[in-house]
């Protein structure tokens, strides 16, 4: 099978000629799927992930009982369950209950509630790492407990989970593929699109996958750079 | 000034200070020293408010907490700005520099404005003698250099007492004198202080009164040369020969 697929390739001009034209007429559309889906789904569910993470991360190590629990339960259940399975019950189940909300949305809910589950316990345990010193010092020259968080503790956090979210959001990039099966037209969907035409199912996917290597790999670079960045007046 | 009336701090079951009672007047130095676990930095703690004492009485100047009721946060909070608290080991914020650490609570807490504590903090960073250090980050700095700013961030909260907790026992020996020495400067402006130390060089040039506590008590209250010289408690002498 692979010898013949391989011999068809490179013994077969006009095959071979072929599939550099199917590749190049899929780039524009596999771009245009990572530029107008693919990446505004990835840093719009992020921003909104990471806000409710810092939240639920608070509401864990508040001293009121109902928002510990309500913190706790979210994220059991969001962790607890497959995204995929969370994506159809906010795209095809929720509508049955007359809640209809378009594909980019879904995806956009689907995705932060995601983030914001797995990233609270990141900033979690950030704020958990700042030694009680440092809360403590805060309060010795008077600052109350908000004053403290905000100006002493939250900083401090925001250091440790770096290197952590940027795996978050690198991970984030991957998984917004699953957005395809609420019907998302982002990269992956694009290509399904293409392959359903012209059946050209390794080339096509090959390619969407080797476009995702290399937006993970420049945000790889971007993160190697911001580590070292911070680097600098960590103690 | 200070006064400090059947001061009670439990642990679970432990009970830690079993019935302090302290005066200290304005301008005085007090130097507490005791074995370990007797009880001295918790008792500085409930001071600062850093602990919430079982019961017991505590006031500063005209403002009173009393433990034996609820104590609401607010008053806990202009409380505290009447006690400066310096700590074993600085706990100086890691993401500012010298002058941000100073500055922090002058502008955040008290509102001051950044002009203004900009200018407060340089004078005090340059009074502990850290002048050419002010931009530098606390990771930049030695233990020596970083215990001085701790102080300078302490005092920009103008306290009417300072507390120090051992602020030289995580100090390399050579840089312990320092330290002191901005401390002795300190009371001779007439700051009040309470200080717990094993530096009995400190205690004995320094302290209008050294006070000895075992188990939670106050054992022994006396002038330095007194109680260095002449204890009248078995247990002060028994402390006094072991660390000598
Ligand atoms: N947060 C806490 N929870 C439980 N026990 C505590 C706590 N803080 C202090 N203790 C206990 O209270 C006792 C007195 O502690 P404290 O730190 O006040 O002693 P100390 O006189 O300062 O000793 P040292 O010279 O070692 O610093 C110790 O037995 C200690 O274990
Ligand atoms: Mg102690």
């Amino acid at each position: 099978m692979v010898k013949m697929y391989l011999n068809s390739i490179f013994t077969d001009p006009e095959r071979t000629a072929k599939l550099i034209e199917i590749a190049k007429n899929s780039l524009q559309p596999l771009l245009e799927g990572a530029i107008m889906n693919t990446i505004p789904l990835t840093i719009i569910s992020f921003i909104v992930g990471i806000i409710l993470a810092v939240l639920t991360a608070l509401a864990r190590i508040s001293s009121v009982k109902i928002f510990q629990i309500i913190a706790r339960v979210y994220v059991s259940a969001i962790r607890g369950t497959p995204l995929l399975v969370q994506l159809f019950i906010i795209f095809y189940g929720l509508p049955n209950i007359g809640i209809i909300i378009n594909p980019f949305l879904s995806a956009v809910i689907g995705f932060s509630l995601s983030v914001g589950a797995y990233a609270s316990e990141i900033i979690r345990a950030a704020i958990l790492s700042i030694p009680k010193g440092q809360w403590e010092a805060g309060y010795s020259i008077g600052m109350t407990y908000s004053q403290a968080l905000k100006r002493i503790i939250l900083p401090q956090a925001a250091k440790v989970s770096i290197p952590p979210l940027s795996n978050s959001f690198i991970s984030l990039v991957k998984d917004t593929s699953l957005a395809s099966v609420v019907l998302v037209t982002e990269m992956f969907r694009r290509a399904q699109e293409i392959t359903a035409a012209n059946y050209e199912f390794l080339l096509v996917y090959s390619e969407a996958a080797l476009i995702y290597w290399v937006i993970c790999f420049f945000l790889s670079i971007i993160q190697g750079f911001l580590e070292k960045r911070l680097d600098r007046y960590v103690s | 000034m200070i006064s400090i009336n059947g001061l009670y701090k439990q642990f679970g079951q432990l009970e830690v200070l079993k019935g302090i009672d302290l005066n200290v007047e304005k301008g005085k130095v007090v130097v507490v020293i005791g074995p370990s676990g007797s009880g001295k930095t918790t008792m500085l703690r409930c001071l600062n408010v850093l602990e919430t004492p079982t019961k017991g009485v505590i006031s500063i100047e005209s403002q009173q907490l009393d433990f034996s009721k609820a104590v609401s946060k607010k008053n806990i909070a202009s409380f505290r700005r009447l006690t400066g608290m310096v700590f074993q080991n600085y706990n100086l914020f890691p993401h500012k520099t010298a002058l941000e650490n100073v500055m922090e609570g002058p502008v955040i807490v008290k509102g001051e404005s950044k002009v203004a504590a900009r200018k407060k903090a340089q004078s005090l960073l340059e009074k502990v003698g850290l002048g050419d250090k002010i931009d530098y980050y606390p990771a930049q700095l030695s233990g020596g250099q970083q215990q001085r700013v701790g102080i300078a961030r302490a005092l920009a909260m103008e306290p009417e007492v300072m507390l120090f907790d051992e602020p030289t026992s995580a100090l390399d020996p050579e840089l312990v004198g320092e330290v002191l020495k901005v401390m002795k400067d300190l009371a001779g402006e007439g700051m009040t202080m309470i200080v717990v130390t094993h530096e009995m060089r400190f205690a004995r040039d320094v302290a209008d009164e050294v006070i000895f506590m075992d188990g939670g008590v106050i054992v022994e209250r006396n002038k330095p040369e007194e109680i260095f010289t002449n204890p009248k408690e078995e247990r002060t002498r028994k402390f006094l020969n072991m660390i000598q």
